[in-house]
């Protein structure tokens, strides 16, 4: 494996997914905690709307998918407490026409436009300096805001109307992880590609709440994970010559199914996981 | 005289079409200990949310300590229904009661050493200061109400409202929280909802009847008016606490 460090794209990639994970870990464990995980999918495809428009006016297509899926979140934030029992059919008819949207403004794109495809499915390969300072920037205002903010995301997570109750701003608060969340997902589209970016941003949450006793160190555990799958999945990639962002999927994969089959034999039923 | 702790004068709602209370009108003074009865469906709980400005209504004033509901949030504690939500949730009983030290208005940094005594206060008060480092979802449903009650009290409310905060836990918690809400009464107006008629009829110094509309009787013994009442709309008549008179002594007996 040392061998493909003696690439920069190697060692880009490498670092990208490394602090990509950190964010990842941190908003994918407020996803997980505050039940948004359809609503970031749908940021996820709808952003892909922003990449077409960037394509199509000639400006920086990572700019385009922050700008597209931030307003996104907004909306579809904004749905959810207005509405909430349609929701979800909202959010996905959002997702849907956000992608046709982006599909349609990239075949209004003179040329031919490959390099669209690539944050279908990832580019952590073509990770450039200026994206992972992009990373250390957006891993910086997160851990700020979280630092912050801890208490009242944890008491919001946990119990929102409680929370209204005694004063805590819920409804700022859920958009600010709507806005983290959406800012997250540009970032993480770059590492596993949009169609995948659930996967990077659940399945670590998922598995770290089993091990942990608190919010915090779900977090910690989380981009622990997520830098471990990144790492792994790139070797793999790497070795075998698989593309790296199903790769890195696959491997968190293996590891969800395999600590559920251990789960399950230690007697960990679904049942009494619900109690 | 004080501000009326709970001042309620023709509330309305309704769920889309659905009218859930009408006409509402009442007065809470400071100090008293109401307990709210009704049916299921009556509007109790939805009253309650009214009453701490989680719902809006869509008619009448409701004034809490002389403010609107949700400006008196650092004066009121709440105790919800239900609390066998997200039990698999990562928080442990301390966090969980320290919840109840948050207002708002201190959005920045961590909970102050006075937050963590408060916390043990309440917990100790409730007998779950052991469990304090002990995840929410591998205790038992009574001990989970206990904690509820402590995150409620740790608020240092001037009212606490309790959504029927006995429903699954033991008589003999059951007895030992009406004792101690009684004790707490001597400072702290207390509302609480319940279905349990034997209870009103030992600890309360007002009753209340909410289905649709809500009548007020001061008096904390169960009279035959209240019976009445109780019988207009329908309330869980069995007692779950020890057996005790629920009815006064006949004059000829």
């Amino acid at each position: 494996m040392w061998d493909a460090l003696q690439f920069e794209f190697m060692r880009n990639a490498l670092l990208a997914g490394i602090l990509v994970s950190i964010s990842c870990g941190i908003i994918g464990s407020l996803v997980v905690a505050n039940r948004i995980v359809f609503l970031s999918g749908g940021i996820a495809h709808a952003a892909f709307g922003g990449i077409g428009l960037a394509f199509y006016l000639g400006f920086s297509p990572v700019l385009g998918a922050g700008l597209f899926s931030v307003a996104v979140s907004l909306i579809m934030g904004a749905v959810t407490l207005k509405s909430k029992h349609r929701a979800d059919t909202i959010i996905g008819v959002l997702w849907a026409v956000g992608m046709a949207l982006g599909i349609i403004f990239i075949d209004l794109t003179p040329g031919y436009n490959v390099d669209a495809m690539s944050y279908l499915f990832g580019s952590i390969l073509s990770v450039s300096m200026a994206d992972i300072w992009f990373v250390v920037g957006l891993d910086g205002i997160i851990f700020l805001i979280i630092l912050a903010f801890y208490r009242e995301f944890l008491a919001m997570s946990y119990d929102e109307e409680f929370a209204f109750v005694v004063g805590v701003p819920v409804k700022s608060l859920y958009f600010l992880l709507l806005c983290m969340t959406a800012l997250s997902i540009v970032m993480i589209i770059k590492v596993v590609g949009l169609i995948l970016v659930i996967a990077l941003l659940t399945i670590p949450p998922y598995i770290a709440e089993k091990y942990t006793g608190s919010l915090w160190k779900m977090m910690v555990l989380s981009s622990l994970l997520g830098i471990l799958f990144t790492i792994v999945g790139l070797w793999l990639s790497y070795s075998y010559d698989f593309t790296s962002g199903a790769t890195i999927i696959l491997v968190a994969g293996a590891a969800f199914f395999l600590t559920q089959i251990t789960r399950s034999l230690r007697g960990h039923t679904l049942q009494a996981d619900r109690r | 005289m004080d501000v009326p702790a709970i001042d309620v004068k023709d509330l309305q709602f309704s769920y889309r079409d659905t009218p859930v209370l009408e006409e509402v009108t009442f007065l809470v003074e400071q100090g008293d200990f109401l307990g709210v009865l009704g049916p299921n469906g009556g509007g109790k709980t939805t009253l309650l949310k009214l009453l701490l400005g989680i719902l809006k209504p869509r008619g009448g004033r409701i004034s809490i300590l002389g403010e609107a509901p949700h400006n008196a949030k650092h004066r009121v504690g709440y105790m919800p229904q239900n609390t066998d939500f997200n039990v698999n949730f990562p928080i442990s009983v301390r966090e969980i009661v320290l919840m109840g030290r948050l207002d708002g208005s201190r959005l920045w940094g961590w909970h102050s050493r006075k937050d963590h005594l408060k916390a043990e206060e309440v917990l100790k008060k409730v007998g779950m200061w052991e469990y304090r480092r002990v995840p929410i979802g591998s205790i038992s449903g009574g001990q989970r109400q206990r904690v509820f009650i402590a995150r409620a009290l740790a608020t240092d409310p001037e009212i606490l409202f309790l959504d029927e905060p006995t429903a699954s836990v033991d008589s003999e918690f059951e007895t030992d929280l009406y004792d101690f809400l009684r004790e707490l009464n001597k400072e702290v107006t207390i509302l609480v909802v319940t279905h349990d008629i034997g209870v009103i009829s030992r600890y309360v110094k007002s009753v209340a009847c909410v289905n649709r509309t809500m009548i007020v009787h001061k008096g904390r013994e169960i009279t035959p008016e209240m019976i009445d009442m109780a019988y207009q709309c329908p309330v869980d008549l069995v007692a779950h606490g020890l057996p005790h008179r629920v009815l006064p002594t006949h004059k000829g007996e």
